[in-house]
């Protein structure tokens, strides 16, 4: 599709960072020195034709790592651009050189407006002055003037809800109403681009909810340019509508931001996929066993993890060692970290015929909505025969799969709920 | 609105840097930021003291005190007409200002790390701003020293100020310009070489007895081995130190040579600050 109409406000064009690995020290002379040496002679540094890539797993072999490579993209005025990745994928480093608190080793960064960052909330915030004070220092050094902030004051103080301490100095705060101020002065900023870091989404229920309704308005309500860093899926997917992932330091992928989280979640091909053929702490007659478990999504696609209130498909495989011609059971029960049952799922309470589905490839237990919040879960699976008493046990496994819930927009009113292990169940409240 | 032209970026980040890369209307724009900065300093460095902006005054009259005993007294040296304790206050008032300059912004790099490394405006602001805050102290402490001036005029010393007064302005920035300058060469390469912080806590204090704080041009000449004496008269420090009395007291030497040469020197090692400043802001949070 050709597009005449594109307002671009920001580009990136071959952004690369390269960081040295281990002490700042030793070597440092020398290497200052090479590098000078070489710049005379008007030679390329010799230090950036080496460097390996970004994946903090495996030992480099080399002092020096891009943290990003090759990084293009652009941002339209009024788009609210998710950037996601794992830790160490270079998330933070593009923020930095967005935010020009470090520039990039090769490429450049063009922008048509004025940038604003916000990594943190309250940057600068003196202990010894007042509320006020702390107002228009944190204000000018997010770059605000002083009349901006003068035009904002009244507002900013009542949306941080300190009123009464605004003259007392901000040692004498509680943690929360510091950043209940120092976000309040954040959010009435105005700058043309916006980029956000997610450690935004701080501090209690209450606040969080009114953070992320107010970066709701302005990348929504006001025609922001925004650019949102994070992890957090359910927080992307509420926010932008396009997104770029971040993979050992280059663009993964880049596109709508529900494919763009569908591949971030999508099981990376090169890790193993849970073998269970080998497990030796199960109990059971062993004729049949459970030998592979898979999780997938809505789109049928292999992911590495689910997010809360959204579809889940369990995908489990099993080897027939020696046939079965009793009816047989199929059950799966989701356990917390304490082992506390959380769920359990028993075919026979369903009237299936499991020797039936057998007969396939796979069997898929699936659900549409799960009910559970964000946290780690375990699955432990059974198949016996008959009943599901400990005699008639033909495959157990505790703990097969660990299952990995992302917090999400549970009741879909853009807010995410909350990271604990346990169920919820579907409500009303009146 | 078509496809975009180049030209109409509003900046480009990029790792390729102008010798001398100021942005003046970019400081422009960040002026509030910079009285901010300022006036955080001034009120909040004696919050919770008893004596609270006292301290600006008793730290150098003290100095001139021990000074006097020491030098004048048990070290009999001479300061001409001038009281021996005036000579010494105006000496010491001159010095804090460029030293204070110099030691505030030597670790601006290391104390901003914070800051610097959250949020972008222009990095010079800092510096700036402890210049101007510094200023203020000046003046709280020239206030001080023409107090006792006129005190001693009172009590009938032969003390004048000279025609030389005129240059007084000359005399602060060029203070201004060499604190700020050094400050800013120390406060890049400690970013990568922290042996520097070390130097210039004991260095600062030898470099005032090279700069003819606590005596008169005229008596180092007479008493130094010759290459002493030469160093001494060559820094330009003490070009302004015993330039700053000569207008005050009217006791001492003036050169217009010398002051050329300062004046040169002072703006020289601050355009090299500003430029080592700028290569090292792109990127310090890397290394620091």
């Amino acid at each position: 599709m050709l597009e005449v109409n594109k307002d671009i406000i920001l580009k990136a064009e071959h952004i690369s960072k390269q960081y040295r690995l281990g002490l700042v020290g030793t070597g440092t002379v020398s290497h200052d020195l090479n590098r000078w040496w070489h710049r005379v002679r008007g030679k390329e540094d010799p230090y950036l034709k080496i460097g390996s890539v970004n994946d903090r797993s495996t030992k480099a072999d080399s002092d020096y790592v891009w943290a990003l490579q090759d990084i293009n993209f652009e941002v339209q005025r009024g788009e609210v651009l998710g950037i996601i990745g794992k830790n160490g994928a270079g998330k933070s480093t593009l923020l930095k050189i967005l935010s020009r608190v470090t520039c990039p080793t090769t490429g450049e960064i063009k922008t048509k407006g004025r940038i604003a960052s916000l990594l943190e909330v309250g940057t600068g915030f003196h202990p010894e002055l007042t509320g006020r004070e702390n107002i228009y220092l944190n204000g000018a050094i997010l770059g605000m003037t002083k009349a901006e902030i003068k035009a904002k004051e009244k507002e900013i103080i009542e949306f941080s809800g300190c009123e009464r301490y605004i003259d007392t100095p901000v040692k004498r705060y509680s943690s929360g109403m510091r950043v209940r101020l120092a976000f309040a002065v954040a959010a009435h900023l105005e700058p043309d681009i916006l980029v956000v870091d997610e450690v935004l989404a701080v501090g209690d229920a209450e606040f969080q909810k009114k953070a992320i309704g107010k970066m709701q308005d302005i990348s929504k309500g006001e025609g922001r340019t925004v650019l949102f860093v994070s992890h957090n899926m359910a927080a992307v997917k509420s926010l932008c509508t396009r997104a770029i992932v971040l993979e050992h330091g280059s663009t993964a992928y880049e596109g709508s931001v529900d494919d763009a989280v569908d591949f971030y979640l999508k099981k990376n091909s090169e890790k193993e996929i849970v073998s269970l053929k080998n497990r030796k702490d199960r109990s059971g007659t062993g004729d049949i066993i459970l030998s592979q478990v898979e999780i997938m999504n809505s789109k049928n696609q292999i992911v590495d993890s689910v997010i809360s209130g959204e579809f889940l498909r369990l995908r489990l495989s099993y080897d027939i060692k020696s046939p079965v011609n009793d009816k047989l059971i199929l059950g799966v029960s989701f356990k917390d970290r304490n082992d506390i049952v959380l769920s359990l799922t028993v075919s026979d309470e369903m009237d299936l015929d499991i020797n039936e589905l057998l007969q396939r490839k796979y069997i898929y237990i699936d659900f549409e909505k799960l009910l559970l919040r964000g946290g780690h879960y375990t699955l432990t699976f059974l198949l016996s025969s008959n009943t599901t008493d400990s005699q008639n046990h033909i495959d157990r496994i505790e703990k097969a799969f660990e299952l990995e819930v992302l917090q999400g927009d549970f009741y879909s009113i853009g807010q995410l709920n909350r990271v604990r292990p346990s169920i919820i169940m579907p409500n009303t409240i009146h | 609105m078509n496809t975009t032209q180049d030209d109409q970026w509003l900046y480009t980040i990029s790792s390729k840097s102008k010798l001398v890369d100021l942005n003046f209307k970019e400081i422009w724009r960040y002026r509030d930021l910079l009285l901010l900065f300022v006036k955080r300093d001034i009120t909040t460095v004696y919050k919770q003291t008893v004596l609270g902006p006292l301290w600006y005054v008793i730290q150098p009259l003290m100095t001139s005190v021990i000074f006097t005993l020491v030098f004048n007294n048990l070290g009999n040296i001479q300061t001409g007409a001038a009281p021996s304790f005036l000579f010494n206050l105006a000496g010491i008032t001159a010095w804090n200002y460029f030293k204070e300059c110099l030691t505030g912004t030597s670790d601006t790099f290391k104390k901003n790390e914070n800051i610097f490394g959250k949020v972008y405006f222009p990095r010079v602001i800092m510096p700036m701003s402890i210049t101007i805050s510094n200023l203020l102290k000046f003046i709280i402490q020239l206030g001080i020293f023409i107090g006792f001036y006129i005190y001693y005029l009172s009590i009938g010393k032969d003390i004048s100020v000279n025609s030389n007064l005129l240059l007084f302005p000359f005399y602060l920035v060029m203070m201004a310009l060499l604190g700020l300058g050094i400050g800013m060469i120390i406060s890049s390469m400690t970013t990568k070489y922290r042996d520097l912080t070390v130097v210039v806590t004991f260095g600062v204090s030898l470099l005032m007895y090279m700069s003819a704080v606590p005596y008169p041009v005229a008596e180092a000449r007479k008493k130094f081995p010759e290459i002493v004496a030469n160093i001494v008269e060559y820094n330009p420090l003490t070009q302004i130190i015993e330039g700053f009395r000569y207008m005050l007291l009217n006791s001492g030497s003036f050169s217009w040579t010398g002051f050329i040469y300062t004046l040169i020197v002072s703006v020289v090692v601050f355009l090299v600050g500003i430029i080592i400043f700028n290569k090292t802001e792109k990127s310090f949070i890397d290394t620091v």
